[in-house]
């Protein structure tokens, strides 16, 4: 299977928007001067590839032009390669604008060919790249037919195969439109005419000769960078723009069967500043929608004091994933897991301290007998007296005439150990029409806590 | 013209249907509150779960906490999770374990802003993680308690108890359910003026229990234990 990607030059630089705000303005990738690449929008006002850029403006004064970049697109397409891996272990780069996937033996786990295709094709416009797909016998094959969009090789025109300009000229003056065409002339006049290059390229995609590929490698760290064309404050902006390498990241994630912890977005801002949020998460996930929630929040809670013109993603610290079960453990596990994410999005939007657990702590001081731990056992053993459900931090002094004393004392003395020594007598005491726990101290009284 | 008992059952059944007269029984699901005379009081038998309830109390301090505890310890003896939002002071642990609580199963979200626990109300019940949420939001306008009231529905089945001061009750609220607590002697006078189905003319006494004995001792007066809580400590 392949993947062709006509617009890579300018999807490489463009996708850190959304697609509706780039539609109506059109943009081109200019290469010596001349058109190289362009949108939709400047393709409608008349602009070509190939057109020079000062006919390009005469048709689009509007026309907003990007140089090319071309370790932009290098970095697109193993971004593209990097992804695919989740599909097929065998993905083989093909500069400039191609990616081959070997998928004989990933059909049936995804559902077939069409399905396959579909998946891609979604899952390619999801990270921001609209790829022409085609299935063929032979990789060269279908590559070729992605490039060239046709049913059968027969069909395709010249162009699509990659002749040398000098080779594509002589073909088109002696009459060969087609690749059928090529294939009735004979082989010994191809040879004379056009060199080897172009019989062996024919022959690898009939089949007739071995074509032997170097497989891509996906690095072991993710790290991925994504340009916003126009520098941007909004955090929905930004977050738009995460979302496509977090789709990256979930590809590369799936490949490896393995989720994160968290990681890392940089923000940066002109003058080579930057801003980092950290996102993580108690257990491994690789969910791009779970992400994008933390993130969400995360963004919410700061504020961006300059525009970011670029964006960057990096995770470490890969943990294996199992596959999920879901049913078998039931409801339990599943709210479980609802819990677990929406503690952490509380916490992400809250701050860790303000949303915490509850244990008790083995400890004579009442403001210590308790921990902001969660999941913990806590100590069994229970206060000698009765404890209030309310505790008020810090204790607020009374004056003599706010309570009427009903039991008590219960004495608590400790922590001269530490410095922070208490020498208290503890009673009940009504204050008002509040049942209150009041301790009388060196100082003077306090109210403490509430029997609510 | 006869009009099939089944269909205008289902009818009954749902939702916003009141029936003047008696208490609708059926489509409530609650939790029991422990409490035997209040839940025969409540439509469905106990704290409803999936729908907002108001309680609103003179002040703090007065077996408010008492009253829901019982049904909380038994969601959370069910491994059910319970979420407390905002409240006026920290829940204790060791009272709340004393009250058998498992505390394993609370999560506090403490003092956030007015914004934030509305926010973080609203997460908690359309996650569906929580068996129970506490808040206590002071000052509420309509427009939030009616989110509120929606998140509670669709949320999946928690109970949704709202603690408020109790001038809220002149004001309209769109909780089925609303409670009036105020101290009454050793008890506590509970009024429920609002719930599916009729009024309650009387108020409930409901026994709540309180440590006044626990440590021993009569009646005290503040100038009457002398007791050497003055002394200084052993450095």
């Amino acid at each position: 299977m392949a993947l062709c990607f006509p617009r890579l030059s300018l999807e490489a630089r463009l996708r850190g928007r959304a697609p509706l705000e780039v539609v109506d303005e059109s943009w081109a990738v200019v290469e010596n001067r001349s058109v190289l690449v362009c949108n939709g929008a400047a393709e409608a006002l008349g602009v070509r590839p190939g057109s020079a850029l000062t006919a390009a403006w005469a048709l689009a004064p509007q026309l907003r032009i990007l140089p090319r970049d071309a370790a932009a697109e290098a970095g697109a397409l193993e971004a593209i390669a990097t992804w695919a891996c989740q599909f097929t272990a065998k993905v083989s780069l093909e500069p400039p604008q191609g990616v081959l996937l070997e998928v004989a033996g990933s059909l049936r786990l995804f559902g077939g060919i069409a399905r396959l295709m579909a998946r891609l094709r979604g899952g390619l416009a999801d990270l921001g790249f609209e790829g022409q797909l085609a299935a063929g016998p032979t990789p060269r094959a279908a590559l070729w037919l992605a490039r060239g969009g046709g049913e059968t090789l027969q069909a395709l025109p010249i162009g699509a195969i990659g002749p040398e300009p000098e080779a594509l000229a002589l073909l088109r003056r002696i009459g060969v439109r087609t690749l059928g065409e090529l294939m009735q002339l004979p082989r010994a006049g191809i040879t004379a005419r056009f060199g080897q290059g172009l019989l062996r390229d024919l022959d690898r995609a009939l089949g007739q000769a071995p074509e032997p590929r170097v497989f891509f490698v996906p690095p072991e760290r993710f790290k991925a960078q994504l340009e916003l064309p126009a520098p941007v404050m909004e955090a929905d902006r930004v977050l738009f723009a995460a979302r496509r390498l977090l789709l990256q990241l979930e590809g590369f994630l799936a490949a490896r069967q393995a989720g994160v912890r968290g990681f890392t977005l940089s923000l940066t801002h002109r003058h080579k500043r930057s801003t980092v949020i950290d996102v993580g998460s108690a257990t491994p996930h690789r969910d791009t929608e779970h992400w994008q929630r933390l993130l969400r929040e995360h963004l919410g809670a700061i504020v961006l004091k300059s525009p970011a013109e670029a964006i960057g993603l990096e995770a470490a610290g890969l943990a294996p994933l199992a596959g999920a079960a879901p049913g078998l453990f039931g409801d339990a596990r599943s709210e479980a897991e609802a819990w677990e994410r929406l503690t952490e999005r509380l916490q992400a939007r809250l701050g860790g301290a303000v949303v915490h657990g509850l244990a008790t702590h083995a400890e004579h001081r009442p403001e210590r007998a308790w921990r902001a731990a969660g999941g913990v056992a806590g100590t069994d053993e229970m206060p000698p007296g009765p404890r209030p459900l309310w505790l008020l931090e810090p204790p607020r002094r009374l004056g003599e005439g706010e309570f009427v004393l009903l039991a008590g004392p219960e004495r608590i003395e400790s922590g001269w150990w530490d410095g922070d020594d208490v020498a208290r007598d503890y009673f009940i005491a009504a204050r008002g029409a509040s049942l209150a726990w009041i301790y009388r101290a060196r100082e003077g009284w306090f109210l403490h806590g509430l029997f609510a | 013209m006869a009009v099939p008992t089944a269909a205008l059952e289902a009818v009954l059944h749902r939702h916003p249907v009141w029936r003047g007269g008696r208490m609708v029984q059926s489509p409530v699901r609650a939790e029991p509150s422990g409490h035997a005379g209040l839940d025969r009081e409540l439509p469905g038998g106990g704290w409803p779960a999936g729908a907002l309830t108001e309680i609103l109390c003179a002040s703090h301090g007065i077996g408010e906490l008492q009253l829901v505890l019982p049904a909380l310890a038994a969601l959370s003896r069910r491994d059910g999770r319970i979420a407390w939002l905002a409240p006026p002071h920290l829940p204790y642990a060791p009272g709340l374990a004393a009250a058998g609580l498992r505390l394993e199963f609370l999560t506090v979200v403490r003092a956030p802003g007015r914004r934030d626990a509305l926010w973080a109300a609203e997460q908690v019940l359309r996650a569906g993680a929580c068996r129970a949420l506490l808040m206590w939001l002071p000052r509420a306008g309509y427009g939030e308690l009616r989110r509120l009231a929606l998140a509670a529905e669709a949320g999946a089945a928690a109970v949704a108890l709202l603690f408020r001061p109790l001038q809220a009750a002149q004001e309209s609220s769109p909780a089925p359910l609303r409670l009036a607590l105020e101290p009454d002697g050793g008890q506590l006078a509970v009024r429920i003026f609002k719930r599916r189905g009729a009024q309650l003319a009387v108020p409930l006494r409901i026994p709540i229990p309180r440590p006044v004995h626990a440590v021993g001792g009569a009646l005290l007066s503040p100038a009457q234990p002398r007791s050497q809580a003055a002394r200084p400590c052993p450095a």
